[in-house]
Protein backbone atom coordinates (compact mmCIF):
# COMPACT_ATOMS: atom_id res chain seq x y z
CA UNK A 1 0.00 0.00 0.00
CA UNK A 2 2.68 2.45 0.97
CA UNK A 3 4.74 1.45 -2.08
CA UNK A 4 1.81 2.09 -4.41
CA UNK A 5 1.16 5.44 -2.80
CA UNK A 6 4.84 6.31 -3.01
CA UNK A 7 5.04 5.59 -6.71
CA UNK A 8 1.84 7.51 -7.47
CA UNK A 9 3.07 10.52 -5.50
CA UNK A 10 6.58 10.31 -6.94
CA UNK A 11 5.20 10.23 -10.48
CA UNK A 12 3.08 13.26 -9.61
CA UNK A 13 6.09 15.07 -8.16
CA UNK A 14 8.32 14.43 -11.15
CA UNK A 15 5.59 15.10 -13.71
CA UNK A 16 4.78 18.38 -11.99
CA UNK A 17 8.45 19.36 -12.01
CA UNK A 18 8.77 18.52 -15.71
CA UNK A 19 5.63 20.51 -16.38
CA UNK A 20 7.06 23.57 -14.63
CA UNK A 21 10.22 23.43 -16.72
CA UNK A 22 8.70 22.51 -20.07
CA UNK A 23 5.36 24.31 -20.37
CA UNK A 24 5.48 27.53 -22.36
CA UNK A 25 2.70 29.41 -20.62
CA UNK A 26 3.73 30.61 -17.10
CA UNK A 27 0.17 30.15 -15.91
CA UNK A 28 0.30 26.45 -16.70
CA UNK A 29 3.71 26.31 -15.05
CA UNK A 30 2.17 27.64 -11.84
CA UNK A 31 -0.60 25.06 -12.02
CA UNK A 32 1.97 22.31 -12.58
CA UNK A 33 3.85 23.54 -9.51
CA UNK A 34 0.64 23.31 -7.46
CA UNK A 35 0.22 19.66 -8.56
CA UNK A 36 3.89 19.08 -7.71
CA UNK A 37 3.46 20.57 -4.23
CA UNK A 38 0.38 18.51 -3.43
CA UNK A 39 2.12 15.31 -4.52
CA UNK A 40 5.14 16.32 -2.47
CA UNK A 41 2.89 16.71 0.56
CA UNK A 42 1.82 13.08 0.06
CA UNK A 43 5.50 12.07 0.12
CA UNK A 44 5.95 14.06 3.34
CA UNK A 45 3.00 12.19 4.82
CA UNK A 46 4.61 8.89 3.86
CA UNK A 47 7.72 10.08 5.69
CA UNK A 48 5.59 10.66 8.78
CA UNK A 49 5.86 14.42 8.89
CA UNK A 50 2.21 15.36 9.09
CA UNK A 51 2.76 18.93 10.18
CA UNK A 52 5.17 19.78 7.38
CA UNK A 53 2.80 18.20 4.86
CA UNK A 54 -0.10 20.30 6.14
CA UNK A 55 2.04 23.45 6.05
CA UNK A 56 3.13 22.57 2.54
CA UNK A 57 -0.44 22.33 1.29
CA UNK A 58 -1.88 25.28 3.19
CA UNK A 59 0.95 27.80 2.97
CA UNK A 60 2.77 26.80 -0.19
CA UNK A 61 0.10 25.45 -2.49
CA UNK A 62 -2.50 27.74 -0.98
CA UNK A 63 -1.00 31.14 -0.27
CA UNK A 64 2.26 31.44 -2.18
CA UNK A 65 0.81 30.01 -5.37
CA UNK A 66 -2.09 32.47 -5.20
CA UNK A 67 0.52 35.24 -5.13
CA UNK A 68 2.10 33.71 -8.22
CA UNK A 69 -1.24 33.46 -10.00
CA UNK A 70 -1.99 37.11 -9.28
CA UNK A 71 1.36 38.27 -10.61
CA UNK A 72 1.06 36.09 -13.71
CA UNK A 73 -2.39 37.52 -14.32
CA UNK A 74 -1.11 41.07 -13.78
CA UNK A 75 2.02 40.82 -15.86
CA UNK A 76 0.30 38.72 -18.49
CA UNK A 77 1.07 35.07 -18.92
CA UNK A 78 1.86 35.24 -22.61
CA UNK A 79 4.65 32.65 -22.47
CA UNK A 80 8.13 33.80 -23.40
CA UNK A 81 6.88 36.39 -25.83
CA UNK A 82 6.31 38.98 -23.12
CA UNK A 83 9.72 40.43 -23.82
CA UNK A 84 8.96 40.72 -27.50
CA UNK A 85 5.68 42.44 -26.89
CA UNK A 86 7.23 45.09 -24.68
CA UNK A 87 10.37 45.45 -26.74
CA UNK A 88 10.49 48.73 -28.55
CA UNK A 89 11.19 49.14 -32.22
CA UNK A 90 14.68 50.56 -31.86
CA UNK A 91 15.92 48.33 -29.09
CA UNK A 92 18.56 45.74 -29.74
CA UNK A 93 17.55 42.21 -30.39
CA UNK A 94 18.69 39.70 -27.80
CA UNK A 95 21.45 37.29 -28.68
CA UNK A 96 19.90 34.28 -30.28
CA UNK A 97 19.86 31.57 -27.68
CA UNK A 98 17.97 28.52 -28.67
CA UNK A 99 18.61 24.85 -28.94
CA UNK A 100 22.26 25.22 -27.93
CA UNK A 101 21.31 26.60 -24.53
CA UNK A 102 18.63 23.96 -24.05
CA UNK A 103 21.03 21.20 -24.98
CA UNK A 104 23.77 22.49 -22.71
CA UNK A 105 21.30 22.95 -19.89
CA UNK A 106 20.04 19.41 -20.26
CA UNK A 107 23.59 18.03 -20.26
CA UNK A 108 24.48 20.02 -17.16
CA UNK A 109 21.26 18.87 -15.52
CA UNK A 110 21.98 15.21 -16.18
CA UNK A 111 25.53 15.66 -14.87
CA UNK A 112 24.14 17.31 -11.74
CA UNK A 113 21.64 14.48 -11.30
CA UNK A 114 24.33 11.81 -11.56
CA UNK A 115 26.50 13.68 -9.10
CA UNK A 116 23.65 14.10 -6.64
CA UNK A 117 22.65 10.45 -6.91
CA UNK A 118 26.23 9.39 -6.25
CA UNK A 119 26.42 11.75 -3.29
CA UNK A 120 23.07 10.80 -1.80
CA UNK A 121 22.74 7.11 -2.53
CA UNK A 122 26.27 6.01 -3.20
CA UNK A 123 27.42 7.06 0.25
CA UNK A 124 28.40 4.45 2.71
CA UNK A 125 25.49 5.26 4.96
CA UNK A 126 23.88 1.99 5.90
CA UNK A 127 20.66 3.59 6.96
CA UNK A 128 19.79 5.03 3.56
CA UNK A 129 18.77 1.59 2.41
CA UNK A 130 16.65 1.08 5.50
CA UNK A 131 13.18 2.15 6.42
CA UNK A 132 14.16 4.77 8.92
CA UNK A 133 14.05 4.88 12.67
CA UNK A 134 11.28 3.30 14.64
CA UNK A 135 7.98 5.07 14.94
CA UNK A 136 5.63 4.89 17.89
CA UNK A 137 2.21 6.43 17.25
CA UNK A 138 0.89 8.77 19.85
CA UNK A 139 -0.23 12.34 20.49
CA UNK A 140 3.37 13.56 20.74
CA UNK A 141 4.89 11.24 18.18
CA UNK A 142 7.50 12.20 15.60
CA UNK A 143 6.20 14.83 13.19
CA UNK A 144 3.00 15.81 14.94
CA UNK A 145 2.24 19.49 15.59
CA UNK A 146 2.96 19.01 19.29
CA UNK A 147 6.39 17.59 18.51
CA UNK A 148 7.24 20.35 16.03
CA UNK A 149 5.92 23.08 18.31
CA UNK A 150 7.91 21.75 21.20
CA UNK A 151 11.09 21.81 19.14
CA UNK A 152 10.37 25.24 17.66
CA UNK A 153 9.78 26.88 21.01
CA UNK A 154 12.59 25.26 22.93
CA UNK A 155 15.64 24.21 20.97
CA UNK A 156 15.02 26.31 17.88
CA UNK A 157 13.56 29.41 19.49
CA UNK A 158 16.19 31.72 18.02
CA UNK A 159 15.70 30.22 14.56
CA UNK A 160 11.96 30.67 14.92
CA UNK A 161 12.27 34.33 15.86
CA UNK A 162 14.79 35.00 13.11
CA UNK A 163 12.49 33.38 10.55
CA UNK A 164 9.59 35.55 11.64
CA UNK A 165 11.81 38.64 11.39
CA UNK A 166 12.92 37.54 7.94
CA UNK A 167 9.26 37.24 6.91
CA UNK A 168 8.64 40.79 8.14
CA UNK A 169 11.61 42.10 6.14
CA UNK A 170 10.42 40.18 3.10
CA UNK A 171 6.92 41.60 3.31
CA UNK A 172 8.20 45.17 3.71
CA UNK A 173 10.67 44.66 0.87
CA UNK A 174 7.98 43.32 -1.43
CA UNK A 175 5.75 46.31 -0.78
CA UNK A 176 8.62 48.77 -1.26
CA UNK A 177 9.71 47.13 -4.51
CA UNK A 178 6.26 46.85 -6.03
CA UNK A 179 4.79 50.15 -4.96
CA UNK A 180 3.82 52.86 -7.38
CA UNK A 181 6.59 55.41 -7.60
CA UNK A 182 6.15 59.19 -7.52
CA UNK A 183 3.00 59.33 -5.47
CA UNK A 184 -0.29 59.64 -7.28
CA UNK A 185 0.24 59.18 -10.95
CA UNK A 186 -1.26 61.15 -13.78
CA UNK A 187 -3.56 58.31 -14.65
CA UNK A 188 -5.50 58.76 -11.44
CA UNK A 189 -9.11 59.64 -12.13
CA UNK A 190 -10.11 63.21 -11.39
CA UNK A 191 -12.07 63.45 -8.21
CA UNK A 192 -15.00 65.79 -8.38
CA UNK A 193 -14.85 68.15 -5.46
CA UNK A 194 -17.67 70.52 -4.69
CA UNK A 195 -15.26 73.41 -3.94
CA UNK A 196 -13.93 73.27 -7.49
CA UNK A 197 -17.27 74.30 -8.98
CA UNK A 198 -16.98 77.76 -10.57
CA UNK A 199 -18.51 80.26 -8.26
CA UNK A 200 -19.37 83.90 -8.71
CA UNK A 201 -16.86 86.41 -7.40
CA UNK A 202 -17.24 88.00 -4.08
CA UNK A 203 -19.19 85.30 -2.39
CA UNK A 204 -16.77 85.58 0.45
CA UNK A 205 -14.69 82.60 1.24
CA UNK A 206 -11.48 82.41 3.20
CA UNK A 207 -9.67 81.32 0.07
CA UNK A 208 -10.45 84.65 -1.60
CA UNK A 209 -9.29 86.55 1.44
CA UNK A 210 -5.94 84.80 1.46
CA UNK A 211 -5.65 85.21 -2.27
CA UNK A 212 -4.29 81.86 -3.08
CA UNK A 213 -7.12 81.16 -5.45
CA UNK A 214 -7.58 83.07 -8.68
CA UNK A 215 -11.28 83.09 -9.13
CA UNK B 1 9.74 2.27 0.82
CA UNK B 2 13.34 2.59 1.73
CA UNK B 3 14.84 6.04 2.19
CA UNK B 4 16.90 5.73 -1.00
CA UNK B 5 13.85 6.14 -3.18
CA UNK B 6 12.92 9.42 -1.57
CA UNK B 7 16.47 10.67 -2.00
CA UNK B 8 16.39 9.72 -5.67
CA UNK B 9 13.15 11.64 -6.17
CA UNK B 10 14.63 14.65 -4.39
CA UNK B 11 17.74 14.56 -6.61
CA UNK B 12 15.59 14.36 -9.74
CA UNK B 13 13.45 17.31 -8.65
CA UNK B 14 16.52 19.37 -7.79
CA UNK B 15 18.13 18.66 -11.16
CA UNK B 16 14.94 19.52 -13.04
CA UNK B 17 14.78 22.80 -11.17
CA UNK B 18 18.42 23.55 -12.02
CA UNK B 19 17.76 22.84 -15.70
CA UNK B 20 14.79 25.20 -15.59
CA UNK B 21 16.82 27.96 -13.95
CA UNK B 22 19.50 27.59 -16.61
CA UNK B 23 17.27 27.42 -19.68
CA UNK B 24 14.11 29.42 -19.08
CA UNK B 25 14.07 33.14 -19.82
CA UNK B 26 10.91 34.32 -18.11
CA UNK B 27 11.82 35.41 -14.56
CA UNK B 28 8.49 34.13 -13.28
CA UNK B 29 9.36 30.64 -14.46
CA UNK B 30 12.89 31.02 -13.11
CA UNK B 31 11.37 31.73 -9.69
CA UNK B 32 9.15 28.67 -10.03
CA UNK B 33 12.19 26.55 -10.85
CA UNK B 34 13.96 27.94 -7.78
CA UNK B 35 10.98 26.70 -5.80
CA UNK B 36 11.50 23.29 -7.36
CA UNK B 37 15.12 23.25 -6.21
CA UNK B 38 14.13 24.27 -2.69
CA UNK B 39 11.48 21.54 -2.66
CA UNK B 40 14.04 18.95 -3.69
CA UNK B 41 16.17 20.04 -0.76
CA UNK B 42 13.17 19.89 1.54
CA UNK B 43 12.35 16.35 0.51
CA UNK B 44 15.92 15.26 1.23
CA UNK B 45 15.83 17.01 4.61
CA UNK B 46 12.62 15.28 5.60
CA UNK B 47 13.82 11.91 4.34
CA UNK B 48 16.97 12.21 6.45
CA UNK B 49 14.87 13.37 9.38
CA UNK B 50 12.81 10.22 9.06
CA UNK B 51 15.96 8.16 8.68
CA UNK B 52 17.33 9.22 12.04
CA UNK B 53 14.01 9.70 13.80
CA UNK B 54 15.08 13.24 14.62
CA UNK B 55 12.92 16.32 14.16
CA UNK B 56 15.68 18.77 13.33
CA UNK B 57 15.32 18.14 9.60
CA UNK B 58 11.65 19.02 9.73
CA UNK B 59 12.40 22.28 11.50
CA UNK B 60 14.97 23.07 8.85
CA UNK B 61 12.40 22.26 6.15
CA UNK B 62 9.97 24.73 7.72
CA UNK B 63 12.72 27.37 7.79
CA UNK B 64 13.42 26.66 4.13
CA UNK B 65 9.73 27.23 3.39
CA UNK B 66 9.94 30.58 5.19
CA UNK B 67 12.95 31.60 3.15
CA UNK B 68 11.16 30.49 -0.02
CA UNK B 69 8.15 32.63 0.87
CA UNK B 70 10.41 35.67 1.36
CA UNK B 71 12.19 34.96 -1.90
CA UNK B 72 8.87 34.75 -3.73
CA UNK B 73 7.74 38.01 -2.17
CA UNK B 74 10.89 39.89 -3.17
CA UNK B 75 11.11 38.26 -6.60
CA UNK B 76 7.51 38.97 -7.51
CA UNK B 77 7.91 42.53 -6.24
CA UNK B 78 10.89 42.95 -8.54
CA UNK B 79 8.94 41.52 -11.49
CA UNK B 80 6.08 43.93 -10.85
CA UNK B 81 8.57 46.81 -10.63
CA UNK B 82 10.16 45.72 -13.92
CA UNK B 83 6.74 45.57 -15.52
CA UNK B 84 5.83 49.04 -14.24
CA UNK B 85 8.92 50.50 -15.90
CA UNK B 86 7.95 48.87 -19.21
CA UNK B 87 11.17 46.92 -19.36
CA UNK B 88 11.13 43.55 -21.08
CA UNK B 89 10.36 40.70 -18.72
CA UNK B 90 13.20 38.54 -19.89
CA UNK B 91 16.29 37.62 -17.93
CA UNK B 92 18.44 37.67 -21.06
CA UNK B 93 17.64 41.31 -21.74
CA UNK B 94 17.90 42.63 -18.19
CA UNK B 95 21.68 42.64 -18.17
CA UNK B 96 22.58 46.15 -17.08
CA UNK B 97 24.41 44.75 -14.07
CA UNK B 98 26.37 42.29 -16.14
CA UNK B 99 29.42 44.53 -16.25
Amino acid sequence: MSAVLFFLAAIGVIAGAIGVVVLRNPFFSVLALVAHLVSLAVLFLLLRSEFVAAVQVVVYAGAVMVLYVFVVAYVGGESDSIGERLRGVGSSQPPQVGSGLRFGGAILGVALLVELLIALIGTGLEATSGYGAGYVPGPKAFGTPAYIGNLLLTRFLLVFELASFLLLIGAVGGVVLARRRGGIGEDEPEVFVALDVPRPLGTGTTVEGVGSRTA
Amino acid sequence: MSIEWYLAVSAIVFSLGAVGVMTRRNPLVVLLCLELMLNGGNLALIAFSRMWGNGDGQILAIVVMTVAACEVCIGLGMIVAIYRRHLPIDVDELRELQG
